[in-house]
């Protein structure tokens, strides 16, 4: 009995440290006070109001979200060929290859941002924008491949060789047979991927500049300036519209099954 | 069927890397043969059949078929149909359009594709099927399938591999029937692989026996099942006791022993069918081991200077209980005589 109320208490203790924050942000977003506080002072909107009228959130807003669909397309376009080729080719240094493609999940953010940074914009004077795009394409490019080869690995490979038997050449294999099987997978990398690219902060830190900021630095910024309600308020949009899209992925395409 | 060569295999050699699983196999396919390739797994029958389709470049040799030197032509222009095991129809189209994608390849006026598809799933009984996807279809239904997609391509030649194994006994015998149908309506020369030699005699109008890369045995169902020419063959197609020959004497376990009449034989080996051992009277006496009641017979397993017997009487016969003894004979006017031990 000891035991079981122990995990008890133990899985009430994890659901309110994860869910606490989004709680605290949530109750803090509708404080009619003006500061940002906990627990909040009376109930209002105003402060979600305000986040539409800040112009800032609105240029940050649109490069995160700009980031977040071509990061991940691009990212689909390099990844989508690497899996299908570690998935059906017996590559040489095929794990090397595994490896590289999946170190921009290891290695720590905020050095690939300052090596891009220091590398990239520096020396070579290359835009801050095109700098995050390029980050982001990388970051997300390790869950673009991942993804995608789990699909790739429940789609029989002997279907491929039967549409060549029937006068298919390989390239036009891969879009008529392969491509149309690995939908619901791709799909699935490309809400993993937005979601990691519109969420990713440390990169982006690295990569700021005048009117140049992705919508999570911007936050952050417009905090050291300006102690308001409103940087909740937008955060607890941001995680509804995360959850959202979470939520329907798995409903319609059994997201859990690809992640 | 005419008598010239239609398919020619010669001295077809392919590997994996460095591992041979085909060795200079020479083989020559009439139109409109229905042939097996029969062997157990790893024999190189799938191999083989691979490389006719050209989804395997041969290590040498050379592939001619209907007189035009294929080995180089790559698999999506061989005019080769194949029947895969899985079946491996497109999960995402329909019947209808899994049978039309190879004509829709072909850049064909939609007109006769449709009237070439309903035709194709018309001969294998699946009209009404036309927009299922193919996993709500059962495994027979999904063959029948695979086989229309195939055959609307009218390809020189139709390969398939294993085309019984994945069915229940009933739908075996159906689809048995079935294929051979299609055949004799199509007219379309078929090559097919199998490890089981029943579905071999029943279907083919020769049979190629296969060990490890190498043929075996070419030959009508009656020459393969009866006059087996090597050991191989015959412990494949049932010839349990099989004795090597030297000098007119049988070798056995026990040292040599006179065979009367077969002093003659001058053959490395000698080959019974369980059901060729004559029991009861005999110049030899074994010891019964086991007996196994088989339906319409019973199977006897000796032992016996000879060796180990394996005997079958029809099931009306007298009995013969473990652990008594009984006198038998292996008749040689009855052996299949081998050429190859």
């Amino acid at each position: 009995m000891t035991s079981r109320l122990l995990s008890y208490v133990t899985l009430t203790l994890v659901l309110i440290f994860l869910l606490g924050p989004f709680v605290i942000i949530v109750a803090a977003a509708l404080s009619g006070g003006e500061t940002l506080a906990f627990p909040p002072q009376g109930l209002s909107f105003k402060w979600v109001m305000k986040v539409f009228e800040v112009e800032s959130f609105r240029a940050s807003f649109a490069l995160s979200m700009f980031l977040a669909i071509f990061g991940t397309l691009a990212a689909l376009v390099l990844g989508v060929p690497v899996a299908y080729a570690a998935s059906r080719y017996r590559l040489p240094f095929g794990e090397t290859i595994r490896t590289i493609v999946s170190a921009p999940i290891i290695v720590p953010g905020i050095i690939v941002g300052l090596a891009l940074l220091r590398y990239l914009v520096i020396p070579l004077d290359v835009g801050v924008g095109v700098a995050l795009f390029i980050a982001h394409t990388a970051l997300i490019l390790p869950y673009a491949v991942r993804v995608v080869s789990a699909s790739l690995d429940n789609l029989r490979s002997d279907i491929e060789e039967a549409a060549v038997i029937l006068g298919s050449t390989r390239v036009a294999t891969f879009f008529r047979i392969v491509l149309p099987n690995i939908q619901s997978g791709i799909l699935a990398a490309f809400i993993l991927g937005f979601v990691t690219s519109f969420n990713q902060v440390p990169v982006s830190l690295f990569l700021s500049g005048p009117g140049v900021r992705t919508l999570p630095i911007d936050m952050i910024w417009y905090m050291e300036i300006t102690y308001d309600p409103s940087v909740a308020a937008l955060a607890a949009l941001l995680a509804f519209l995360s959850i959202s899209i979470v939520f329907l992925a798995e409903r319609f395409l059994g997201f859990s099954r690809y992640v | 069927m005419s008598d010239e060569t239609y398919l020619d295999l010669s001295d077809l050699t392919l590997a994996y890397g460095k591992t041979v699983a085909v060795d200079r196999l020479n083989l020559s396919i009439r139109k409109g043969e229905l042939i097996a390739l029969l062997g157990p797994s790893g024999c190189g029958k799938t191999t083989t059949m691979r490389a006719i389709t050209g989804l395997l470049r041969p290590a040498s040799g050379t592939i001619t078929l209907d007189g035009a030197d294929i080995t180089h032509v790559p698999a999506n222009r061989r005019h080769v149909g194949l029947v895969f095991q899985s079946y491996a129809l497109f999960p995402h189209l329909t019947v209808f359009e899994n049978v039309a994608f190879g004509l829709r390849l072909k850049k064909l006026p939609t007109a006769e594709i449709n009237q070439r598809v309903e035709a194709g799933l018309a001969m294998v009984g699946l009209s009404k099927f036309h927009s299922r996807k193919p996993a709500e279809l059962s495994g027979g239904q999904q063959q029948r399938v695979a086989l229309a997609r195939s055959l609307v391509m009218q390809p020189k030649v139709l390969l398939l591999d294993e085309p019984l194994s994945n069915l229940d006994a009933r739908l075996r015998l159906e689809m048995r029937t079935e294929l051979q149908r299609v055949q004799r309506e199509s007219g379309v020369t078929m090559v097919f692989v199998t490890h089981d030699q029943n579905e071999a005699l029943a279907l083919a109008d020769r049979i190629v026996v296969m060990k490890e890369g190498v043929i075996e045995q070419i030959g009508s169902p009656e020459d393969v099942y009866n006059r087996p020419q090597s050991r191989f063959v015959a412990d494949f197609v049932g010839f349990e006791n099989i004795f090597p020959v030297e000098n007119g004497q049988i070798v056995t376990e026990n040292g040599r022993l006179e065979l009367s009449g077969a002093a003659s034989v001058n053959a490395p080996g000698l080959a019974w069918r369980p059901n060729m051992v004559s029991l009861g009277n005999g110049r030899f006496e074994g010891e019964v081991l086991g007996a196994a009641f088989a339906g319409g017979s019973r199977e006897y397993l000796l032992m016996s200077p000879l060796g180990p017997i394996k005997a079958e009487m029809d099931a009306a016969a007298p009995v013969f209980e473990p652990g008594s003894k009984v006198a038998f004979d292996l008749p040689p006017e009855r052996a299949a005589v081998l050429e190859r031990m």
